[in-house]
């Protein structure tokens, strides 16, 4: 038995995230970079540490090797703790089988023991989808004012936005009377964050309970949550404010990263009070050259810039050579822009070259309409000489014959 | 003979009285920052990793807190090891004995029991005043072909300004033929000097300790080196890459610009030896709407709107808009506000410049700003 826990964090981190494409073809969703040096699960896992969460179940099934590898033994958010600390959970074999994680609630269902071992009062599951900073402790302190069974954090989105979201309709007391699951025509513009925390006892209850069930998904949003609520257990919904960005698709990823280069960036990374910890590469400082034009950017170590550089962010050890011109991108740890290749609009992943005189990605004027996207070249791809990317192509690594 | 069979001592201080002025009056000479985000204690550190040595004992004296801060567990050499690692040895007395690290020689003597139990066969001694990045591998190669008893590191070139400094005549086979030790007024000379970084079999130089500290000897140079050139083949291993002696306010100036040059960092900066420090969780640099720089090092947590000219800037410098920096050195923490100007400045941890200032130094002797002092 470890010692006991009030409260435990379980971090779904098993997705794909299929419509980051050729992003997260090798790696799961939160293993996808973010910010010149962060890689997503970096944010809940940073929340969870400076909200006094020492314990955390990393749920991981879809491509974890790169994320397993990441998170190591935790050390760089500090949770290589002889008691607690971050723990990975794949799914493994058991007496009546191997059973991977059917849905969002059975990955915890599986994980009872783990959870049970803490014995916490309360319990946390966070998702590894999110670009936010958020004390989970006021949202505990929330919950158990309002001795709530389940409570969930709710964030305020533009109307014209809501449909896209799970929506609660909330009563003045905080507490939760209807739920919408994207609806055509919301009438709440108050959206689920998908961070929930709730009393353990219960949940681990109607988990029992939505196993048994014939033909449930075992998700949360369609199951478990629902389940309660018509149980009538109290739910109630946490207000947030502040910066929430889901980057599940490559536009909100490249939005949330310029994000970070706006004058007027609502989330700020530099807070010493919140910092968002994340495993670093030993790298010399950044050289910019004689030639170079660096500005509105956001530049990691060991980059050498001899290029132009403009609204972008670039992560650790990027090459720009002379002549290269860079605008509104973002380039992952690695990757190399040759002399003279332009790349604009674009998202290049890890390890990636650039040849001399590429262009990859366009602005949006000089496309026809309906034909401008984002431009991803996908990790380890060589874009040849002079060859000519156009916007919103998806270019992945040649599958080995 | 096997790295693991080496055993690591580092002196983290200067003994000789001639130093880097203000810049080791609050630290020690292991943990002067250097490059934008070293300290100079991590080459060293991180040599002796890279060639696979496992044990590693730090050598204090005084104001060692910056050094203890910087190097903690060890973990970011990945030292931090139930067996064997890092080790910070400072003076201590006991009801029996008052150990003083005041000199080389007392030090090491004082660290004898350390010495005895550490399970290899071999010591590798040396200073962090001395800038490298030397495969030892290399070095414990040649002392095995050379049959050598005491093998040192050369440089050859205009000597330093370094008290106690020894200078060599190495004869073709790199055999060390004679042995002068300098009192500081031959700087500037052209010959082969020491860079302080000396193999031996362990029980060579605890023998050799005990014995010149058995006759009230007070040199490491002298009494220990010196005096046994005659009874012992010491070879000389040059140095090649890029290297630096840190004698004066000046040559820390120049070693910092030096690695503008992208040969220079080349060298200094081997992927296949990497230099490793402490991991400070900064975010990445950034760069404002206004921002103008050129040929210059930026590490981590810069936030640059201003100009930025043939400078190293440490991490979390903070360059407002309108302010112009140029051939300056600004350490960890330094704020550069609006429409000031810095031209060869050194500024130490946390300066701050106010507004409208005009700071100048010469390039032969840059200005220097205290720690968290404000202009």
């Amino acid at each position: 038995m470890a010692r006991k826990n009030e409260c435990i964090a379980m971090l779904l981190a098993g997705g794909q995230g299929s419509r980051l494409g050729i992003l997260t073809k090798k790696i799961a969703k939160p293993a996808v970079p973010f910010g010149g040096k962060y890689r997503i699960i970096d944010f809940p896992l940073s929340n969870c540490v400076n909200s006094g969460i020492h314990t955390v179940g990393v749920l991981t099934q879809y491509q974890p090797l790169e994320l397993n590898d990441y998170i190591g033994n935790g050390e760089p958010w500090d949770l290589d703790r002889s008691d607690g600390g971050v723990h990975i959970l794949s799914p493994y074999q058991q007496i009546e089988g191997t059973e991977w994680y059917k849905g969002t609630a059975n990955a915890i269902y599986q994980n009872i023991n783990f959870i049970d071992k803490y014995d916490p009062e309360y319990v946390a599951i966070l998702s590894g989808d999110h670009i936010y900073k958020m004390d989970y402790a006021e949202m505990l302190s929330f919950h158990k004012e309002k001795e709530a069974a389940c409570t969930i954090a709710m964030l305020e989105v533009d109307w014209a936005e809501a449909s896209r979201f799970g929506l609660m309709i909330v009563n003045d007391d905080g507490t939760i009377s209807e739920f919408e699951e994207k609806p055509a025509n919301p009438r709440s513009n108050k959206a689920s964050m998908g961070v929930y925390i709730f009393t353990w006892k219960k949940l681990r209850q109607y988990l029992i309970e939505d196993e048994a069930k014939e033909g449930s998904s075992n998700d949360f949003g369609k199951d478990v949550i629902p389940a309660m609520h018509a149980a009538g257990e109290k739910m109630v919904a946490f207000p947030f404010k502040g910066y929430w960005r889901d980057v599940g698709t490559i536009d909100s990823l490249w939005m949330a990263n310029m994000d970070l280069i706006s004058p007027e960036a609502e989330i700020d990374l530099d807070d010493p009070t919140w910092k968002i910890y994340a495993k670093s590469p030993s790298a010399p400082p950044q050289y910019i050259s004689d030639k170079a034009h660096v500005q509105n950017t956001l530049i990691a170590e060991g980059c050498e810039i001899e290029g132009d550089v403009n609204f972008s962010v670039l992560f650790a050890n990027v090459i720009v050579e002379e002549g290269a011109k860079i605008r509104d991108s973002i380039i992952m740890p690695g990757s190399v822009v040759k002399k003279n290749a332009v790349v604009q609009y674009s998202i290049i992943a890890e390890n990636a070259i650039i040849e001399e005189g590429a262009k990859v990605g366009a602005c949006e004027k000089d496309c026809e309409p309906g034909q401008w996207g984002i431009t991803v070249i996908g990790e380890n791809v060589t874009v040849a000489k002079d060859e000519v990317v156009p916007a919103k192509s998806m270019i992945g690594e040649k599958e080995e014959a | 003979m096997r790295a693991s069979e080496v055993l690591g001592i580092i002196h983290a201080q200067n003994y000789s009285s001639l130093s880097q002025g203000e810049l080791t009056s609050v630290r020690t000479a292991a943990s002067v920052p250097y490059g934008g985000r070293y300290r100079m204690i991590d080459f060293p550190l991180s040599d002796m990793v890279n060639a696979g040595m496992t044990q590693v004992g730090i050598i204090t004296n005084t104001s060692f807190q910056s050094l203890v801060d910087h190097v903690g567990s060890g973990r970011p050499w990945d030292l931090d090891r139930k067996r064997e690692g890092m080790f910070i040895l400072p003076p201590y007395n006991t009801s029996s004995a008052l150990t003083n690290h005041d000199s080389k020689l007392s030090s090491l003597y004082s660290i004898s029991d350390f010495l005895k139990k550490s399970r290899q066969d071999y010591v590798l001694l040396t200073d962090t005043n001395t800038l490298y990045n030397i495969d030892f591998k290399d070095l414990f190669k040649f002392h095995t072909e050379k049959n050598s008893d005491i093998t040192i590191v050369y440089k050859h070139g205009r000597t330093p300004n370094i008290q106690d400094l020894m200078l060599f005549a190495v004869g073709d086979d790199k055999r060390i033929n004679e042995i002068s030790v300098s009192s500081g007024s031959e700087a500037g000379m052209e010959t082969n000097y020491s860079f302080n970084i000396i193999l031996m079999r362990k029980s060579l130089l605890e023998y050799l300790v005990r014995s010149a500290v058995a006759h009230n000897a007070t040199s490491f140079e002298r009494d220990v080196i010196q005096a046994n050139l005659q009874t012992l083949k010491i070879y000389g291993y040059p140095i090649t890459g890029f290297s630096a002696y840190m004698d004066s306010l000046r040559s820390y100036y120049k070693a910092n610009i030096d690695l503008l040059n992208p040969e220079n960092r080349k060298l200094l900066f081997d992927p296949a030896k990497p230099v490793d420090t402490k991991i400070c969780d900064n975010v990445p640099a950034m760069y404002g709407i206004d921002a103008e720089v050129k040929n210059s090092l930026i590490a981590d947590g810069c936030v640059i709107e201003g100009t930025v000219e043939n400078s190293v800037l440490f991490r979390d410098v903070k360059v407002q808009k309108g302010a112009v920096v140029r051939n300056s050195i600004l350490m960890q923490g330094t704020v550069i506000s609006t429409n000031s100007s810095l031209n060869a400045v050194i500024t130490d941890k946390n300066a701050v410049v106010t507004p409208n200032k005009n700071l100048s130094g010469d390039e032969s002797y840059p200005l220097f700003i205290s720690k968290n002092s404000t202009v």
